[in-house]
């Protein structure tokens, strides 16, 4: 605090040091986004037309018709909520057994290496995608949405109580070793009771995404209330099909509350 | 009673933890395990119940070699050696009770931890257990809801719930206050007594080791560098096993403390 130093500008480095390379990155991704829109062909009057429909489909969701359908909407419910339940079972007995296998710390290599392996290809693809395949092999109907919303639950369960597993304490497992206990034992005394909250909370939150993926895979067949709005939409019943959006919103709506209702109340 | 012979034990890291450690325990000794951190206590005990495995040596407990036990061998092994833990280990989210009884986890079958079906004289055992540590009000309280010195406690019945003839006893007062740390070492000393146990206790509290232990062992850089009687360990000792330090103040901390403010504004 001697002398007054003069003083010295400060700004943030850039995040790319070399100014030729940023302005290049720059300058390339303007150019590329004025091609690609010149390709996408935009049609005005294809536009206007498309709004047209779309204000008489908006139209008949404003009179939402729940009455000249109904024992169709019924049973579409009951179905997507038969699947749901079902697929949620089903997809969480299949992804605790893989999920322990799929944790680095308590299973061996090549039992992770296949457990993890099952992960990924659950993974891989979207619940559309994969229900198509299930409608292509069992048919239509609500098997395949079973199977469907089944195997994505292994995806997605497995996958978190696996890495839920492997941030576990350590010492509480060994000292349940320590005690000459067995695997299981080991497993189910040591492991268990630390991820049993997330295990339980991400089954709820399951339950809840499956209900929503119940309808979206209706769409290419795979039963539910998805079906039942596939057809509505086929016959250009927007009245009937917004009934059924309704019916959904509210649906999804209430899972997600009585969800996030129950985890609150395992914390 | 337990008997190591040349154990040794390198880390994959290439870090030898134990060099040729050669040591006797006979039954009801009480022994305390000294030495700085990094010097291969905690390895020395978890390779006795080989919750690390031994590099080369071999370990004897009565007239049993642990180190080439198959795994179920292993197992019925560890129910002989119950272990105390720093940081007490307990599974958190188990209740009291859960936890005292997964002592006996070696003994019964899988169907019958997973149920929680213990034979009743375990149960009756496990609550006379309780009331001699002390806490014979609150069985079913959840195992994070005590305090450090109830958790370790609860660690001590479990481990004595296995009904063993050796004790591994790891850092057992590292995190608690002086007054309870204490208590804890009488308790565990006591029991040892009353049972005939053998007893390592890794340990840095000098002065406690020295008041509790009939036998002090000091270990540094993996190797034993004293072994006798806990009056024996003087100066010379203590800086053979730390490290140069000026040992006849360590009871005047406050002393030196008070001090420290001086030296830095003199310079």
């Amino acid at each position: 605090m001697t002398q007054a130093s003069p003083s010295r500008r400060w700004s943030p480095p850039p995040l790319i040091r070399n100014p030729f390379q940023r302005w290049a990155l720059i300058l390339g991704a303007i150019v590329y986004l004025l091609l690609a829109i010149s390709t996408l062909r935009i049609d005005v009057a294809r536009i206007i037309q498309g709004l047209d429909r779309g204000s008489r489909m908006f139209a008949g969701f404003l009179q939402p018709d729940f009455v000249s359908r109904w024992t169709d909407i019924q049973a579409g419910i009951l179905e997507s909520l038969t699947m749901t339940v079902v697929a949620t079972v089903i997809g969480v007995a299949i992804s605790i057994p893989i999920g322990f296998g799929a944790a680095r710390n308590v299973a061996p290599l090549p039992i992770y290496l296949f457990c993890r392996a099952w992960v990924a290809l659950a993974r891989t693809f979207q619940e559309v995608i994969i229900a198509i395949l299930f409608v292509v092999m069992m048919g239509f109907g609500p098997l395949a949405g079973v199977l469907t919303l089944s195997f994505t639950t292994i995806g997605f369960l497995a996958k978190l109580l696996a890495e839920d597993i492997e941030e576990i304490d350590p010492s509480q497992v060994e000292a349940i070793r320590a005690t000459g206990a067995s695997w299981l034992q080991v497993m189910t005394y040591g492991v268990l009771p630390q991820v049993m909250p997330r295990l339980v909370g991400l089954t709820v939150y399951r339950f809840d995404i499956n209900l929503r993926e119940s309808a979206v895979v209706g769409l290419v067949g795979a039963g539910g209330i998805g079906s039942t709005l596939q057809t509505a939409f086929g016959r250009y019943e927007f009245d009937t099909a917004g009934a059924i959006l309704l019916i959904i919103i509210g649906l999804v709506m209430v899972t997600e509350i009585a969800s996030g209702v129950i985890r609150k109340q395992l914390q | 009673m337990l008997r190591l012979e040349s154990v040794t034990k390198r880390y994959p890291t290439g870090d030898m933890a134990l060099r040729d450690i050669d040591l006797t325990v006979p039954q009801g000794q009480v022994m305390a395990l000294i030495g700085p951190s990094g010097a291969g206590k905690s390895t020395l005990i978890r390779c006795i119940n080989r919750l690390v495995e031994p590099t080369a040596g071999e370990i004897w407990l009565g007239d049993q070699e642990i180190t080439r036990l198959s795994a179920r061998s292993l197992r019925h092994m560890r129910r002989r050696i119950g272990m105390i833990f720093q940081e007490y280990a307990l599974v958190e989210r188990l209740t009291v009770m859960e936890n005292v009884l997964s002592g006996q986890l070696g003994y019964v079958n899988f169907w019958q931890s997973w149920f929680r079906r213990f034979p009743q004289p375990i149960v009756d055992e496990a609550f006379r257990l309780l009331h001699r540590v002390g806490l014979p009000d609150f069985p079913d309280k959840r195992a994070d809801a005590l305090s450090g010195g109830q958790r370790q406690r609860v660690g001590i019945a479990r481990a004595l719930l296995q009904n063993p003839e050796l004790l591994l006893v790891d850092e057992p007062t590292a995190s608690l206050d002086p007054k309870t740390a204490r208590q804890i070492m009488r308790l565990i000393t006591e029991l040892a007594h009353e049972r005939g146990l053998a007893v390592i206790i890794n340990i840095h509290d000098v002065p406690l080791a020295q008041q509790f232990a009939q036998r002090i062992v000091g270990l540094r850089a993996g190797e034993i560098v004293y072994d006798g009687p806990p009056d024996g360990l003087i100066s010379e000792v203590l800086t053979d096993i730390y490290g140069e330090e000026d040992w006849s103040t360590a009871a005047e901390d406050d002393n030196a403390a008070a001090t420290l403010p001086t030296a830095i504004e003199a310079r």
